[in-house]
């Protein structure tokens, strides 16, 4: 349980300096240092049960559909590193006390920075692969939010970004490579995983896992091809790339390798790769170092080299590398947050950071000189300091490596030169800033900084040196603990100063005196790179993101173009396709009913309809004659219903058509009437092709539908029409009963329909013609004579009709939808031939109303149910008896029709009078001038 | 009122919709409590309904009391039960936000609002493929007069796109019952399936053109390549709360693809079996991609989500591509993430767009905002989710689809997924350091953010560190759905006792 305890009390460190912000920095500060430190504490409790050779771990599941348990161990290596990240950690919180400027969101800083740790020490500490990934992604998150954190400058958001962007890369590649790791293995346990060397060293996913994991490990430890972005990290606040560059964010990657290298270590592949990117790296970071003129560029540049350093180690792989890895890690961890810590001294108090504006300060800031140039030492490699002892065993490693065969020598010879660089860029960093004379006065007047915005310098410092003396009394333990746990076994080992005289101390001598050197002479070496032209990582970070997504907007701009001919022929195409796959597989299309007689009645019919679809196309630029051909079609199709013994549908039909027709005449009011040509030649071919196909496609679906022989439910119906549900007429009882919870789908579907016109047309201004097509204007009379008085005597005609189809709906053609559309009918007429106006006038009920109320009726119907017991929509009917008219039969089912005929007319009205206001009341006469389109409520 | 529960999700949501729109010329403050009360009302309902699915049966209500195969039957499983509750949870969000004033734009919102809702639960629950059919009509009516809100040019273009394509889809979908009929003689899903074990071959290529061409109308809903142009556009120019509510519709057809290709070409369908796969598992990648060169080209807040609303769409097909009942455990927690999220996120950008201005949504620099920090906090959930970064759900879910991923599909997936997760990031990255970093000097807008509106937002993208805390009953569940949904027999057992559920 002390285990869960670590990345607990870290997270309450994220939570605390948000509460704290209020009381002042002081308490802020204190109250976000207290958790880590008891952590800290805590972990180093565990150091007796450790070198007692036990590992403790905790596991809590969490998602064992994945494998993910909330797992945590502390072996010898977790807690070197939780050593590294809660004390840096603590000697951060306290410098950056002094270091934010009074008006900065303090509390904020603290949070992003307790979540960075925490993200940390999960990741040291995770004893499940996945967990691991996950805090290395929050990593990546929480290091976006530190380095953006001076939000305002540009460099912060594009450094943050590009930071993101390539170490977020690099994670969802660890993802790929932790899943097939999982996947060789059978466990995310890192126990497990670690056993299982020669498992998955066999696998033939090896290479390629390999691979995905390193490209994680190499993208955040900024090791080569992937180093750009950490130099462009430094425009975070100086405690942050203290804290981020030296002792956490990039040792992930290395701290990864280190861990997975019992499990995944042990090939050739391995060498190859991480040796030779790592000492790539380290002359690449080591070169650029030498060339930058801030002082933090130069730091970021140093740390890409030592962390190739590091990381060349692990590649050589052999224990004593893997000590001296572990070593180094710990040593540049010291050095280079003290020196990361003075360049933000210096950039507080002289105000810049640029070496050109900076000189001379060591009278200023003797104790700031002191501490630095310790730092810088340690860094260079100088004897008697940490940083000598972990580059000595650098160098004897690079000679026993072994790989590279013949050219076995190189290796050597490159770490040498990488010591030569070190050399000089330490030797610079100092020289230029301390002691060489300034050219020009700094921004600042400069001052050593408070004293304890120091303190974290002197105790690093301080490490340095006594590690540097001492080595084996003070390092010995914690890496005997870190060794054991990566090796497997314990390490005979002895840190000392002196090993007589060797090659590595040639090397190392050599190194030093190059080193100054070089420094001697590095003016016309930068004279001569400054021919080059220079790259700016970030500029070709950018760029290649804007191109990126210029060529994302081309693209899309020509996946969806806005045509919505386009998208149509996309989706029909893509219906012939599937629909002809299909057809493809039918042995023969015709099935094994045999077909019916022709005659003459149907031959016409097929020829009508034909007719009518043709001619529908043909003259679909004139609107209103395409409209008429359309109409063909509607009333041929009712009549083949009618010719095929279905009344009921053809009477729907026939009702459905004639309302559709006016309302489609009235909306053609507002369209030109004729349009102008607007498809292409291409396009025209494009469209009959499809359409005929599609056609065909449909028409022989149909064919082989309608000749096979089905034994269908519908037998059902017929059987039970009578008997229960209480009709004659089985379309009227499948459309109430037994399918009556369609119907009150569709019913709710027209009620919208309605619904929605209104709010299309509600705010609609359309533009009315006042003429017709060939420039006549309309006629004045608006209301025909004729019209009116027909329309005043058919209304209660059709409405008596309507009753009555609707009262023989439930056995003989007829019901609540049909009447609905004849009454509907009735009232269109009346609001054709006496206006809007009049009618609304008379006949003043909301349509909104009776459409909704439909519904209403048939819901309730339906929940009258509830009341008996049965299921929503279960029918009831009886007969009764009454005198002078007999016996006859009540059904639920014709409450529920009555609800489907309120429905029908009222949205088909609600239909009408929307499309009808828009126009009416301002229609142009003769006499009166357009009127501005008006609404009216 | 327990015997009735299945049906509630309809019927609930049917009557306080008619009373909303009854009640149209009522006051505003009615019809949001009314609204917010009955969608409360169906989350317990939801709650209630899942805690009977869980028990692994599978239960029907069938309405008018006719029996299976012959009358129209809503089937509970776990699958329709996590859908609803799904549905209720994100709708509770939306219509808490949209009573801060969205509401208040057009006419009848509340109203359509629950019977949008009452077309997507019934299209959940509905056992029967014309019923589907139906619900499909009652959604896209409603999405339709939904997306109307409030006016605009760009809205009633994007909706004459969105209602014209769908139209066409559904007289497809009419075709294709109407073939899948003629072949198999019932409507009833779960009888179909049986039907189909007994089919002889001379009928077997008329339900394979009925299946495909279903697959392309559930395809144009689920918003695959290449029926997805009409996506962003309309959903982007949606008023946020129906927007949030759409992040639902592209499941709708996720879920029918699912259901139908699960239960009708299940095992026992022979030959018909998995007739679907090769097409929604290579359109799914494709989907991926293409969504994925959106999401990177969007310079607008609100239409970078709805290019993330069609990654998801193309992630969780590729789930259903792969065809194990892992993948489609891994797809379920995904599509819970998801949906979730990409509503929040729509919520989210309407209130970053309010407090900047001129600039709106669009991703250029703007008014510096006046609860940037709440408003970042809340955008840097969403969008670590949504991109699939730790710790939050979208990790989880897209972790264990790749799990879930066959040695010869992870070639495939993997490198597709994770490629668009980057482009995500890369985007998302881009959008936020824009609106919340990059902003001209001066004074931030006066607009205070609603309370409201924050409880909607909160809501949702909550959700995504909740379903990590609770992702292991979270994956249990899904793991049971995905083991339910790959054994039809059991439905076919509680539906159809007398077809001996053998098949």
């Amino acid at each position: 349980m002390t285990l869960l305890w670590i990345p607990l009390l870290t997270l309450l460190g994220v939570l605390a300096p948000m509460c704290l912000e209020r009381y002042g920095r002081n308490l802020c500060s204190l109250g976000t240092a207290t958790p880590p430190a008891i952590a800290l504490l805590l972990a180093l409790n565990q150091v007796p049960a450790l070198m007692a050779g036990e590992v403790p771990r905790i596991a809590i599941s969490w998602i064992p559909q994945l494998g993910l348990d909330l797992a945590f161990r502390l072996d010898g290596l977790s807690l070197l590193f939780l050593t590294l990240i809660l004390g840096i950690g603590l000697l951060i919180i306290l410098y950056a006390r002094y270091y934010l400027a009074p008006e900065e969101p303090f509390g904020r800083f603290n949070a992003y920075l307790m979540l960075f740790m925490l993200s940390m020490v999960g990741i040291v500490m995770a004893d499940n692969l996945l967990l691991l990934w996950v805090f290395w992604e929050m990593t990546s998150l929480s290091s976006f939010l530190l380095i953006g954190f001076w939000s305002s400058q540009s460099d912060a958001r594009k450094g943050a970004r590009m930071a993101l962007t390539v170490t977020g890369a690099g994670g969802l590649a660890l993802l790929a490579g932790f899943l097939l790791i999982g996947d060789m293995v059978g466990s995310f346990n890192v126990g497990v995983v670690l056993d299982s060397a020669d498992v998955i060293l066999a696998d033939p996913r090896y290479p390629i896992m390999l691979v995905l994991v390193l490209i994680g490990a190499f993208a955040k430890s900024a090791q080569f091809p992937f180093q750009f972005w950490l130099p462009h990290a430094m425009a975070a606040p100086t405690p942050v790339s203290a804290y981020l560059h030296s002792a956490t964010m990039v040792k992930a990657g290395i701290f990864l390798l280190a861990r997975l290298h019992p499990a995944i270590g042990d090939s050739a592949m391995w060498g190859w790769l991480v040796t030779l990117t790592g000492m790539t790296t380290f002359l690449y970071g080591g070169w650029f170092a030498l060339l930058k003129t801030d002082l933090k560029g130069i730091l970021a540049f140093s740390t890409v080299s030592h962390l190739g350093l590091i990381t060349a180690l692990l590649g050589i792989g052999s224990p004593m590398a893997i000590l001296a890895a572990l070593f180094h890690i710990l040593n540049h961890a010291t050095f280079k947050a003290a020196l990361f810590m003075c360049s933000g001294i210096i950039d507080h108090e002289a105000g810049t950071r640029e070496l050109a504006k900076l000189g001379g300060l060591r009278r200023a800031m003797p104790i700031t000189a002191l501490l630095m140039s310790l730092a810088a030492a340690a860094m260079a490699g100088v004897p008697l300091l940490n940083g000598f002892l972990s580059k000595e065993m650098f160098f004897k490693e690079t000679l026993d490596a072994g790989l590279l065969g013949g050219l076995g020598w190189l290796l050597p010879l490159l770490a040498t030169l990488g010591g030569v660089l070190s050399v000089a860029y330490s030797l610079r960093l100092v020289h230029s800033v301390f002691f060489k004379p300034a050219k020009t006065a700094p921004p600042k007047h400069p001052h050593e900084p408070p004293r304890l915005m120091r303190v974290p310098v002197e105790f690093l410092v301080m490490i340095c040196v006594a590690v540097g003396l001492f080595p084996a009394v003070l390092a010995t333990g914690l890496l005997n603990l870190a060794t054991e746990a990566v090796l497997g076994r314990h390490l005979e080992f002895h840190l000392a100063i002196w090993h007589g005289v060797n090659a590595p101390l040639i090397m190392s001598l050599v190194a030093l005196g190059c080193g100054v050197a070089l420094y001697g002479v590095h003016p016309s070496i930068r004279r001569f790179v400054r021919q080059f032209a220079t790259t700016d990582a970030r500029m070709i970070f950018e760029n290649s993101i804007q191109r990126l997504v210029a060529r994302s907007q081309s693209l899309t701009e020509r996946l969806e173009n806005g045509s919505l001919q386009r998208y149509m022929s996309l989706l029909l195409g893509a219906a012939l396709l599937l629909a002809t796959l299909g057809l493809l597989e039918l042995p023969q299309l015709a099935g094994g009913m045999p077909e019916g007689e022709l005659d003459g009645v149907l031959i016409l019919g097929a020829a009508l309809l034909i007719f009518g679809a043709l001619g529908t196309v043909v003259t679909h630029r004139y609107r209103l004659v395409s409209l008429l051909m359309l109409s063909v079609v509607g009333l041929v199709v009712s009549l083949t219903f009618a010719r095929f013994s279905a009344p009921d549908l053809a009477l729907t039909q026939l009702s459905v058509e004639v309302v559709t027709m006016i309302l489609l005449m009235l909306a053609l009011f507002f369209l030109p009437q004729k349009t102008p040509r607007e498809s292409s030649a291409h396009r025209t071919i494009r469209d009959i092709a499809l359409a005929s196909a599609l056609g065909m496609v449909v028409a022989s679906l149909n064919y082989a539908v309608l000749t096979r022989e089905i034994d269908s439910i519908s037998r059902f119906f017929i059987d039970n029409s009578v008997p229960g549900g209480g009709g004659h007429n089985v379309v009227n009882v499948i459309l109430v009963d037994f399918r009556g919870f369609d119907t009150l789908g569709e019913i709710t579907v027209l009620a919208i329909a309605g619904l929605a016109i209104f709010k299309l047309l509600n705010r609609l201004r359309l533009f009315m013609p006042h003429s017709d097509a060939e420039g006549r204007v309309w006629s004045p009379d608006r209301y025909p004579m004729i019209l009116t008085s027909v329309s005043q005597w058919l209304l209660p005609l059709a409405l008596l009709v309507s009753v009555f189809i609707f009262l023989r709906g439930h056995n003989q053609p007829g019901g609540g939808f049909i009447a609905g559309l004849v009454t509907a009918v009735a009232l269109i007429l009346i609001y054709m031939a006496r206006g809007v106006e009049w009618t609304q006038s008379r006949l003043d009920f909301p349509y909104q109303l009776v459409a909704i109320g439909g519904v209403a009726v048939a819901t309730l119907t339906g929940l009258g149910s509830w009341l008996f017991g049965r299921p929503f929509l279960t029918s009831a009917f009886g007969h009764f008896k009454l005198p002078l008219i007999g016996e006859f039969e009540l059904a639920t089912a014709m409450l529920f029709d009555l609800g489907v005929y309120l429905a029908v007319v009222g949205a088909t009205l609600m239909i009408l009078a929307n499309l009808g206001k828009v126009t009416t009341p301002h229609r142009p006469t003769k006499d009166a001038q357009p009127a501005t389109s008006k609404e009216k409520s | 009122m327990l015997q009735h529960l299945i049906v509630l999700p309809v019927v609930l949501p049917l009557v306080c919709g008619i009373l909303l729109l009854i009640s149209r010329h009522g006051s505003t403050s009615l019809k949001r409590v009314l609204g917010i009360g009955s969608t409360a009302l169906l989350l317990a309902v939801a709650i209630a309904l899942v805690d009977k699915a869980a028990s692994g049966e599978v239960s029907y209500y069938a309405l008018g009391d006719w029996q299976p195969p012959f009358g129209i039957v809503m089937v509970l499983d776990r699958l329709s039960a996590l859908m609803i509750l799904l549905t209720a949870v994100l709708a509770l969000g939306c219509v808490v936000f949209a009573s801060a004033g969205d509401d208040e734009q057009g006419s009848n919102f509340h109203g359509l609002f629950q019977l949008q809702l009452m077309g997507i639960n019934g299209a959940f629950l509905t056992g029967d493929l014309f019923n589907l059919f139906v619900f499909f009509e009652v959604l896209l009516l409603a999405s339709y007069a939904l997306l109307m809100h409030g006016g605009g040019k760009s809205r009633i273009q994007a909706g004459l796109h969105y209602v014209v394509l769908n139209l066409a889809g559904s007289a497809l979908f009419l075709i294709a019952v109407g073939v899948l009929y003629g072949a198999t003689g019932t409507l009833n899903m779960t009888h179909m399936a049986v039907r189909l074990s007994e089919l002889g071959p001379e009928s077997a290529g008329l339900v394979s053109a009925g299946a495909l061409l279903l697959l392309v109308v559930f395809g144009l809903k689920a918003a695959i390549l290449p029926l997805y142009f009409w996506l962003p556009k309309a959903y982007s120019s949606a008023p946020a709360p129906v927007a949030a509510l759409f992040a639902i519709m592209t499941k709708v057809g996720v879920y029918a693809i699912l259901r139908v290709y699960s239960l009708i070409f299940g095992d026992q369908a022979g030959p018909l079996a998995a007739i679907e796969q090769p097409w929604v598992w290579w359109l799914a990648l494709g989907t991926l991609a293409a969504s994925a060169v959106g999401v990177m080209a969007a310079r607008d807040l609100r239409l970078l989500v709805a290019y993330l609303v069609l990654v998801s769409v193309g992630t969780l097909l590729a789930g259903i591509g792969m065809q194990t009942p892992e993948a489609v455990s891994a797809l379920l927690f995904y599509l819970i993430h998801t949906t979730l999220v990409t509503g929040g996120l729509f919520l989210l950008a309407e209130l970053i767009g309010l407090q900047r201005g001129k600039a709106g949504t669009r991703l250029v620099k703007g008014r510096p905002l006046r609860n940037g920090g709440l408003l970042g906090i809340l955008f840097m959930i969403g969008a670590a989710a949504v991109a699939g970064l730790p710790p939050l759900s979208g990790a989880i879910g897209k972790a264990l689809l790749m799990a879930a991923a066959t040695p010869a599909q992870q070639p495939w997936l993997w490198p597709v997924l994770l490629i668009a997760g980057l482009f995500s990031l890369v985007a998302l990255s881009r959008a936020g350091s824009t609106l919340f970093w990059r902003s001209h000097d001066g004074e931030p807008s006066d607009r205070p953010l609603g309370r409201r509106q924050l409880f909607g937002v909160i809501w949702l993208l909550g959700a995504s560190p909740l379903l990590v805390l609770l992702a292991g009953p979270v994956s249990d569940y899904t793991q049971a759905t995905a083991e339910q949904l790959s054994t039809p027999a059991v439905q076919i057992r509680a539906l159809l006792p007398d077809a001996g559920g053998d098949a």
